[in-house]
């Protein structure tokens, strides 16, 4: 397909400076906000607030109402739509590389080998046996899967039992569920990613990639998985009992060339994706038949963050030079 | 490679004078900001916001190759610093004691982000002039630091005799003839000899003189080799790179470093060459100089290694 067929919707994107490389983004309210490596919460109007002053952020997650980040400080922090930020957690001489949310208030992070989860009613702590990768709570239940060297631990935080345990060699970095909760899958640092189907813990190996796979997302149906690190977006079907299990997965959205995937994220309620690329391009793509519509041209710097407004009309992004940008459809 | 960001490994057998040397680095107005990463919180006398703890944690890689590990702390660690590009000019690895440099050394081959956005600058192991002969006998580590250094350097000089530092010096060369020693008293050198060396503007290689390395009247290490091959003759690229694919695959497990400035046939620019066991990786360098003799040369240390293959290997890449 030639440039000039795709549609595009760049003049509905309205711009802003995020000031450094954007860690993740997300929307308080109806406001974009984006966290970045240098420790701030950039708003979409230009507000700044400092949440971790002379650190960089590494993670952060958005629950609509809070924008939850951990840092390079060894801290956790909450920062609202007013800019009002609260400490949940510091650990001196420590980064913080993950933070995750889960039911009822919940926040999870990690530091080194620990995993923490803090609810209404206290703090809890796991050491698993190697620095944690990733953190991701199951969608049913209150279960949190922690991500390390050769395989991932599945916790209860609530009980006192032993976690049980998912093995499979390798670093395992990101993680995630299927949203009903039957599958989980990880990132590794090898360009490939490892699925387990919980009934029975059958292993499924999802890998040809040529670089490492940074950024997962299902769609809203939990049919599909769209994974990065490729020069188009991965698909990996999802939508029967075996998953994606002797299935080759689907292509959509072709980078341009000498450009990859880096980042994806599925809209909230409809088949259709948004996709960041390392040369700086956005774009959407309808997963039935594979339309594209340009939301943002390739200008330097690579996409790091994008995210959907749960109300599917707002997508915000942004990238490692710190533009940053949201679309209004 | 410019605007790639320096990352200095330190290594050296406990003891040897390592912090010592990271603090000098750390305090001395050089007017340069380096991001720090240690093995050990609080033996670092110095406030730096960039300090950071490693767990130095290996693993091997699933790719088949039982010699690939890594250590992924480093590349979580990195990947974290480079949200913060910009705020500093290089990166400084201590590792512990007894670590092997492997792990740390491979891990700027093989993550695509790390070897991306920045270039190993160089190994520097710290060694002590009165133990290392000791060391050497019952410590495998402390041989492997040497075989993989850029820059050594000798500490505690003023505990040994001439003589004797002439001996440990032998020792060293004999092991690794091709890093650069400097001799110090507490860690004491101009940091200029240790931070961006760029180890792999390999200019020094082609400075060696051959009967350097075959010199057989000194020390022979019975357990490291090293051999250095060099050839005025342009080389054929494509042979080049399928021989030295083929001996990272064979001999990979037994080479502990490997490095080379070849010039190829129809190719202006100079081409380097680094490998630490099965990992290998290139680059265009820059323009040959006219004043420049044009010479291929690459230097390979390691254990058991089949100096009449590397040689002939070599030799055949001729176009």
């Amino acid at each position: 397909m030639s440039e000039n067929e795709v549609r595009s919707v760049a003049e509905l994107v309205k711009s802003c400076e995020a000031g450094a490389h954007v860690v993740a983004c997300g929307f308080l309210g109806d406001e974009a906000v984006f966290a970045n490596g240098e420790g701030e919460i950039v708003f979409a109007s230009g507000k700044k607030i400092a949440a971790h002053p002379n650190a960089a952020i590494l993670e952060a997650v958005c629950d609509g109402e809070k924008i939850f980040t951990c840092g390079d400080d060894g801290r956790v922090i909450a920062t609202n739509a007013q800019g009002a930020s609260e400490t949940l957690a510091e650990i001196k001489n420590k980064w913080i590389d993950h933070v995750a949310l889960g039911p009822d208030g919940a926040v999870a992070w990690s530091a080194g080998k620990t995993a923490f989860v803090k609810t209404k009613k206290g703090a809890r702590q796991l050491e698993v046996a190697s620095t944690v990768g990733g953190l991701a709570f199951a969608p049913k239940g209150f279960r949190l899967a922690v991500a390390h060297y050769n395989g991932v631990s599945l916790w209860f935080p609530n009980s006192d039992a032993k976690p049980d345990f998912l093995e499979w060699k390798g670093s395992h970095l990101g993680v995630t569920w299927s949203p009903d909760g039957k599958f989980l899958i990880t990132t590794m640092q090898e360009p490939a990613m490892h699925g387990w189907r919980l009934a029975d813990n059958k292993h499924m190996r999802m890998s040809g990639y040529p670089m490492r796979v940074r950024s997962m997302s299902f769609s809203h149906d939990g049919k599909l998985l769209a994974t990065s690190g490729a020069e188009f977006v991965i698909l990996w079907p999802f939508g029967t009992k075996d998953g994606p299990m002797g299935k080759d997965p689907g292509m959509l959205a072709p980078a341009r060339e000498g450009s990859r995937v880096t980042c994806v994220a599925c809209h909230p309620d409809k088949e259709a994706l948004a996709v960041g690329y390392s040369d700086g391009m956005v774009m959407m793509a309808r997963i039935p038949d594979a339309a594209e519509i340009l939301i943002r041209g390739p200008d330097g710097g690579e996409v790091t963050a994008l995210a959907w407004h749960p109300n599917g009309v707002s997508l915000a992004y942004g990238t490692d030079e710190g533009k940053a940008g949201v679309l209004n459809l | 490679m410019s605007d790639k960001i320096p990352v200095t490994v330190l290594t050296g057998y406990l003891g040897a004078g390592k912090t010592t040397l990271l603090n000098r680095i750390l305090s001395e107005p050089h007017g340069k900001k380096y991001a720090v990463i240690v093995n050990e919180f609080g033996e670092i006398g110095i406030d730096n916001d960039l300090i950071v703890g490693a767990d130095e944690e290996v693993f091997e890689m699933n790719n088949g190759c039982v010699c690939c590990t890594v250590r992924g702390d480093l590349i979580r660690i990195i990947d974290g610093l480079l949200k913060r590009k910009g705020k500093f000019d290089g990166i400084l690895v201590e590792t512990t004691g007894l670590a092997d440099p492997a792990p740390v050394a491979q891990t700027f081959f093989v993550d695509e982000t790390v070897s991306g956005k920045t270039a190993l600058d160089a190994v520097v192991t710290v060694v002590d002039a009165k133990w290392l002969k000791d060391r050497l006998k019952d410590a495998p580590e402390a041989k492997n630091q040497i075989a993989f250094a850029d820059v050594i350097v000798l500490n505690k000089t003023d505990l040994v005799t001439p003589d004797e530092l002439k001996d440990v010096e032998l020792r060293i060369r004999a092991i690794n003839p091709f890093a650069k020693i400097h001799k110090t008293t507490r860690s004491d050198l101009a940091l200029e000899h240790v931070l961006s060396q760029g180890a792999f503007d390999l200019d020094r290689i082609l400075a060696l003189e051959p009967h350097f390395l075959e010199g057989g009247h000194h020390h022979h290490d019975e357990d490291v080799q090293s051999f250095s091959f060099s050839t005025d003759k342009l080389l054929d690229a494509k042979t080049f790179f399928a021989w030295i694919d083929n001996v990272s695959q064979i001999q990979g497990p037994n080479i502990l470093r490997a490095k080379g400035i070849m010039s190829f046939k129809d190719d202006p620019q100079r081409y380097v060459i680094q490998g630490v066991h099965m990992m290998f990786e290139g680059d265009h360098q820059r323009d040959w100089r006219d004043d420049e003799k044009r010479e291929s040369r690459i230097v390979f240390i390691g254990r058991d290694l089949d100096e009449k293959a590397l040689r002939e290997g070599f030799e055949a890449c001729a176009a």
